[in-house]
């Protein structure tokens, strides 16, 4: 199994009569609600904690990218995971991902990642959502029928800018470049894993199974809910023919608390858990679904945006609901071991991302939830797949000597010696 | 009016024709078109109507290779060549009269007469234009009808709201429909029709609701001072769907041109 500690970077001040008083958290969110000296210390702090799950044995830290969201306040996930690369040393840095549809040109994202992945020494594992409706379209203005072909050229454009070692012309319909050739490379060859977050599109399980890259399911809604979802991909694995149905074809993204029992779990996170559900979730439903940005194939299947409100609205969520619905996996280590194990096996993921940090949590008990994680859960799992132990193809492989952030010689008192400039041999 | 189907490069066409006299086509807006459509019963009581639905509407197919303005514009003279028409008047509404705008910028001597209800097309920052994409169904009449309490009973009439198959046909229908229509009108219904219109030479009427709350009738007179010569008709107690609650005001302004 593979664990990656995320932090999705809750604005942790919205007021309590949020949902009452204010159209949507996302998109047209009052930006006065947004204090930036209050978030020097926000995002400092949400740094350090997934610095601190880096120390603690986890697979992976993770990021993503939202734009004019109340629960993300990571426009740029790349900006965060180029100050993690510095200050971690062996946890994968998980970037899930960049909305590659949205740069323009998408050469960016290669080299942006490519620079992520030669400062953390191979350590990247990147992510290319198409992006939700509201950030894609409503805040980034892309048309939504045009936005998966978009998507499609742009991946297209960076793999072969990762894999051509010449310069290339590229002439797509929405990039027209003439001289491609990304400058730094990333380290990891033929370039770092590829992680594909998708919400029940039949054409993004395609996508990943041919290019083998793994299939992210990124809900809030639990695992119990995502049965159906996973189960879809699971048999369209088996259609289209891959050679293997390795779990790790697969993520799955849960909402995780431990404490020393079930009891001292709700007592200790139900407010932060009640913030995140009752007040973060608060997505206007005009915003949920773009018409034309899913295809006519996936609505026919059923499979609705998990922002759009349930038949009948939103009701106040309670601890119980969201325990017993699998929203939130919470408890002691051994509850949260054996629902985790459930997790694990029922939807095959071998993936998980891991969201520790909830809502406004503060930093004292995120870091007591992760440490109990870490410590009394995750040892526990780890062998949930042992015959797909040694699958590598969706994880990073770092190089051996990485260097040490920080790790110059002392400052010079007097001109330093004469040492020869080492000549750079000819080819 | 019958309903008949015209081949074109880029998909077969549905459309319904009727009536007797001048030819006539009619281009619908992003909310489509139906044979009980008041407006067509006036128009084809006067003229000989021809009423494509544009791909991803009624039952044209949508088509993928249609992506922008120019695609749509040349889409528009393709179905008029496929009719074997010449020089219809070319009538639209909303977002056909974005369309129809832009057919008779691009070709200005195939269009002798142009009549555009309530066009999207032009963009004015003081006077911003609803993000129609991002309402609900229940908040469309309100910004559709002069009177939003009648427009709702015609928008929701014969449809059973409780029925789940009800919904997920809206869906599709949603998709298809405003799927296409976003390829011009998302996320501003603008796509630099205000530097081209001085090329329309067709004599043009402009027809707007006075209680439009979707494309402001401020928009009239930014179309007319556009169009050399264009007239322009106001038409009292009626919103952007003018062609569903006086379509008989939108019937005599295009006799005008005619």
């Amino acid at each position: 199994m593979k664990f990656t500690w995320f932090n999705l970077m809750p604005w942790p001040y919205l007021p309590d009569d949020f949902r009452e008083k204010h159209h949507s958290v996302w998109v047209d969110i009052d930006q006065r609600l947004f204090d930036p000296v209050k978030s020097h210390e926000v995002y400092n702090t949400y740094m350090d904690l997934l610095e601190y799950a880096g120390t603690l044995g986890f697979d992976g830290i993770g990021v993503n990218e939202h734009h004019q969201n109340g629960y993300g306040i990571m426009p740029s996930p790349n900006i965060i995971a180029a100050g993690l690369a510095r200050r971690t040393k062996d946890a994968a840095i998980v970037v899930l991902g960049n909305s590659i549809a949205l740069y323009n040109p998408p050469v960016r994202v290669a080299e942006e990642f490519a620079m992520l992945d030669c400062i953390s020494g191979g350590r990247l594992v990147a992510g290319f959502p198409v992006g939700t409706s509201m950030d894609t379209n409503y805040c980034y203005g892309q048309i939504p029928a045009l936005t998966r072909e978009k998507y499609a050229e742009a991946h297209d454009l960076i793999i072969k800018a990762w894999t051509t070692r010449d310069p290339f012309a590229f002439n797509g319909r929405y990039n027209k470049l003439r001289h491609v050739n990304i400058w730094p490379r990333p380290i990891q060859q033929p370039h770092p894993p590829i992680h594909i977050p998708g919400g029940g599109s039949v054409e993004t399980y395609d996508f990943c199974i041919d290019n083998t890259y793994s299939y992210s399911y990124l809900s809030f809604t639990g695992y119990l809910r995502a049965r159906a979802l996973m189960q879809g991909y699971w048999n369209r694995v088996e259609e289209r023919g891959a050679p293997d149905k390795s779990p790790y074809r697969a993520g799955f993204a849960q909402t995780i608390c431990v404490a020393e029992t079930d009891e001292e779990a709700e007592r200790l996170y139900w407010p932060h858990v009640n913030y995140f559900y009752n007040r973060c979730l608060h997505v206007y439903p005009g915003f949920a679904d773009a018409p034309g940005y899913r295809t006519i194939k996936t609505i026919q299947t059923g499979a609705l945006s998990q922002y759009a409100p349930p038949r009948g609205g939103f009701a106040e969520l309670t601890w119980k609901d969201l325990i017993e619905g699998g929203h939130v996996i919470a408890g002691s280590p051994e509850t949260v071991r054996q629902r985790l194990e459930d997790l694990a096996k029922s939807l095959h993921v071998g993936n998980i991302f891991c969201l520790m940090h909830v809502g406004d949590m503060p930093a004292e008990k995120c870091m007591y939830s992760t440490k109990l994680f870490a410590d009394k859960v995750m040892p526990q799992l780890r062998n949930i797949f042992p015959e797909w132990a040694d699958d590598d193809r969706f994880w990073c492989h770092p190089i051996e000597h990485r260097a040490v952030a920080g790790s110059l010689p002392p400052a010079p008192t007097s001109a330093p010696g004469l040492a020869p400039r080492q000549p750079v041999p000819a080819e | 009016m019958d309903s008949k189907t015209v081949e074109t490069r880029h998909a077969p066409i549905r459309y319904l024709e009727g009536g007797q006299g001048e030819a006539l086509v009619y281009l619908h807006g992003a909310g489509g078109m139906t044979p009980d459509d008041p407006i067509l019963a006036e128009l084809t009581s006067r003229f000989h109507v021809y009423a494509p639905y544009l791909p991803g509407y009624g039952e044209t197919e949508e088509c993928g290779s249609l992506r922008d303005m120019l695609d749509f514009a040349l889409h528009g003279w393709d179905v008029v060549e496929a009719l074997g028409l010449n020089n219809p008047i070319l009538v639209g509404h909303s977002m056909g009269g974005m369309i129809a705008a832009e057919m008779a910028a691009l070709a200005p001597n195939d269009v002798s007469r142009l009549v555009l209800i309530c066009p999207a097309g032009l963009w004015l920052d003081e006077h911003p234009i609803v993000d129609m994409f991002s309402l609900l169904p229940f908040e469309m009449p309100g910004y559709l009808f002069h009177d939003p309490e009648a427009g709702a009973k015609l928008m929701t009439s014969g449809l059973d709201l409780s029925d789940p198959k009800f919904l997920q046909d809206y869906l599709v229908r949603n998709a298809r429909q405003l799927g296409m229509a976003g390829k011009l009108l998302f996320p501003i219904p603008e796509r630099g029709l205000a530097e081209r219109l001085y090329r329309v030479k067709a004599k043009t009427v402009i027809v707007w609701g006075e209680s439009d709350r979707m494309i402001p009738p401020i928009y009239g007179p930014a179309f007319q001072s556009a169009i050399a010569g264009a007239t322009l008709v106001n038409v009292p107690e009626a919103g952007h769907m003018v062609i569903a609650e006086k379509p008989e005001a939108v019937a005599k302004a295009v006799e005008a041109v005619a």
